[in-house]
């Protein structure tokens, strides 16, 4: 038998049918739902006078446009209030379950759907959000659609979705001390742009990959809609049974021991063969920064904004029009730039580690006066484990106040909005204009990076701040 | 329920020479609240249409009387970044039918074609022509024929075949919908339910 990617295979063993000419019929395993791209589909349903086929594989939680603050209270916008209750109402129509604001397990779909134990390895994963590619560290083919597929999963399980081609992205080496998880994807997206992966879909390997832990993997994965792949995924491993080993409930599994023996098999034949494969030395990653409007735009910390050359006349003014946004020159050098902004949390950087990450630097130190930080678990369960942990009382001791859950600051569709011309150094995943609020300059960056700059008030180099024993693989 | 049929589009073109403009800027977060799939179109390109103070901003392209059409010709590496499908209503919405660029993102491309609105990969030197074309003559038109596949820029005559996948090529010409072909093979799919062996 001719070998196969994992891709492949999980890819494959989906297909309902293949049209001639034409895109697959691919079954769905699991399908999140939100407020903000759901609302139109069930209108779609409606019209069309059917009920959701499958609503037990559709779960569905509210984050993108809700409060961090008060969520006791009703939201106040109602725009944001009406879209949230349509959401319950369009679930309980519909028999969805709903994690829903104030419910105790509620959060960002791509931080609770993993927590929950719904994302399994070789599922076939979609969500009306590009980030969904966040589930593929647990070797799963899960990518982001629109609100037309949305209605196409809502309505058969299934989506009519074009084959992508594959590539292999291999990470070996030693990282250095500082360097996490969000700095390996960041430097990957920097060295390929913001387009490098489009038509793609991902496989991550190498010892780095292996080496990392599956809160550091969902965030590579994360950003894989960064570089424009469909998605990227990771072979599950003793790292990703041992989480799912260690997760209070795991509701589609009747017995532990002999899905783990399913999922071993889960792994790409040794021969087969990628469209492109890539290969990164670990060595070469430092701590990294964006200094553009999109995710490409990415240099080390202490580097200095490179100097447009070799571009056509378009590329040129698109790359100058982008630092005119951010109030940058070429040439100019970030480290020590005052900001005034940090944002930790979304589905890239929102879990456990990254809270104790940004702890470790904080501890014992206090947060620079000229810094507003917004600091927002991805859910629930991060903030009882923050609690649980003492890491709220090293925030709250530090200066920070906590949030409650969110996308936040991310993408500021609720009041956490970064003001015209302030900098945001921001652990989110998109430097696009406008993004984090009208105006407002985006800094991508590691929980460390973010932490050094929420003590400094500064762009500063986390590894400044560290010891041999801090030294944390993120 | 069949969609609006597109066959023959010839048009003048509105000029976006811009790289990576990311689904952020076709429709900003804040304009995401809309139940509804109506409505878009007057917040397109928010915040570079308008200004600040929410006057227009005569300097951003569509704020110019010069420049009108059903063809927006956009940069390299076009509707990047969020998968929100209210993008293309946004574009659809304001009146534009198709789309051209040297390169899309993957998602933007499956929302554009779910919604009748056509995306036109061309070569960049081409783009590039285009685009200085309609900067100095603001009334050239092109021409899109979707049956034989092929794009000109009517007065130079320069013409290129694009590629479109010949399931949406069909979906388009006959205004048939994707969801209806998908409840169509309900029984398939129960089947594969019943049969499936893939681990899980």
């Amino acid at each position: 038998m001719k070998p196969k990617t994992l891709f492949d295979k999980i890819w494959d063993g989906h297909v309902v049918r293949s049209i001639e000419d034409g895109p697959d019929v691919l079954y769905i395993d699991l399908h999140y739902i939100h407020e903000v791209t759901s609302p139109q589909a069930f209108n779609g349903l409606k019209e069309r006078g059917i009920q959701v086929f499958r609503p037990g594989k559709t779960f569905a939680t509210a984050d993108h446009n809700i409060p961090t603050k008060d969520q006791h209270l009703q939201i106040r916008d109602e725009l944001s209030r009406t879209q949230v209750e349509r959401l319950s109402e369009n679930c309980r129509k519909h028999g969805i379950e709903l994690f829903g604001l104030n419910h105790p397990k509620n959060g960002i779909v791509h931080v609770i759907g993993p927590e929950l134990g719904y994302t399994l390895p070789g599922m076939t994963i979609v969500c009306g959000d590009s980030h969904t590619s966040t589930h593929g560290a647990f070797g799963t083919i899960a990518f982001g659609i629109g609100t037309s597929e949305v209605e196409m999963v809502l309505a058969t399980q299934c989506i009519l979705q074009p084959k992508p081609k594959k590539m292999r992205i291999t990470i070996n080496g030693n990282l250095h001390k500082g360097v996490t998880s969000k700095d390996i994807i960041m430097y990957i997206i920097s060295e390929i742009s913001t387009g490098g992966a489009t038509g793609y879909f991902v496989e991550y390997c190498g010892s780095v990959i292996k080496s990392l832990s599956m809160e550091a993997r969902m965030t590579i994965c994360n950003m894989s809609i960064e570089m424009g792949a469909r998605g990227g995924l990771i072979a599950p491993d003793e790292t990703t049974f041992d989480y799912m080993k260690q997760l209070p409930s795991l509701p589609g599994i009747a017995d532990l021991e002999s899905s783990v023996n399913q999922w071993k098999k889960l792994k790409s034949d040794p021969d087969a063969s990628f469209d492109r494969e890539l290969e990164f030395d670990a060595s070469s990653i430092n701590p990294m920064i964006t200094y553009g409007t999109n995710p490409g735009m990415g240099m080390a910390i202490d580097e200095s904004i490179p100097i447009a050359e070799n571009k056509n006349k378009e590329a040129s003014s698109s790359y100058l029009k982008s630092l005119d946004y951010m109030g940058f020159r070429p040439g100019m050098k970030l480290l020590g730039h005052a900001i005034d902004y940090v944002f930790i949390g979304s589905c890239t950087n929102g879990r456990i580690e990254d809270f104790r990450a940004f702890a470790q630097i904080i501890r014992g130190r206090k947060k620079a006066a000229n810094v507003t930080a917004l600091i927002v678990p991805g859910s629930k369960k991060v903030e009882e484990q923050m609690a649980a942990e003492g890491l709220i009382e090293i925030y709250i001791n530090a200066g920070f106040k906590v949030r409650q859950p969110g996308c936040s600051s991310c993408l500021a569709m609720n009041d956490d909005k970064i003001p015209e011309g302030k900098y945001a150094v921001s652990t989110s995943n998109r430097n696009f204009e406008g993004r984090q609020g009208p105006g407002a300059r985006t800094i991508l960056a590691s929980p460390l990076t973010a932490a050094a700059a929420a003590i400094t008030g500064r762009i500063s180099d986390p590894r400044e701040f560290m010891n041999e024993e801090n030294n944390l693989k993120l | 329920m069949p969609k609006v049929k597109f066959s023959i589009l010839e048009s003048t073109c509105v000029p976006l020479p811009f790289e990576n403009v990311d689904t952020d800027q076709i429709i900003p977060a804040r304009f995401l609240s809309a139940t509804s799939r109506e409505g878009f179109g007057d917040n397109l390109f928010r915040d570079w249409r308008y200004t600040k103070t929410g006057e227009k901003n005569s300097e951003f392209v569509l704020n110019n009387p010069k420049f009108r059409g059903k063809v927006l010709v956009a940069g390299k590496n076009f509707g990047s970044g969020s998968s929100r499908e209210h993008a293309v209503w946004a574009i659809f919405d304001y009146g534009f039918r198709a789309v051209v660029s040297s390169f899309f993102a993957d998602i933007f491309m499956n929302n554009s074609l779910n919604n009748g609105l056509l995306p036109i990969v061309i070569p960049e030197e081409l783009l590039i022509k285009l685009q200085e074309l309609i900067q100095k003559n603001p009334a050239t038109k092109v021409k899109i024929d979707i049956e034989k596949q092929t794009f000109t820029i009517i007065p130079t005559k320069d013409s290129i075949r694009f590629a479109i996948n010949p399931y949406k090529k069909e979906c388009l010409l006959k205004g048939l919908d994707d969801i209806d072909f998908l409840l169509s093979m309900k029984n398939a799919i129960t089947g594969y339910e019943i049969n499936k062996s893939f681990v899980k």
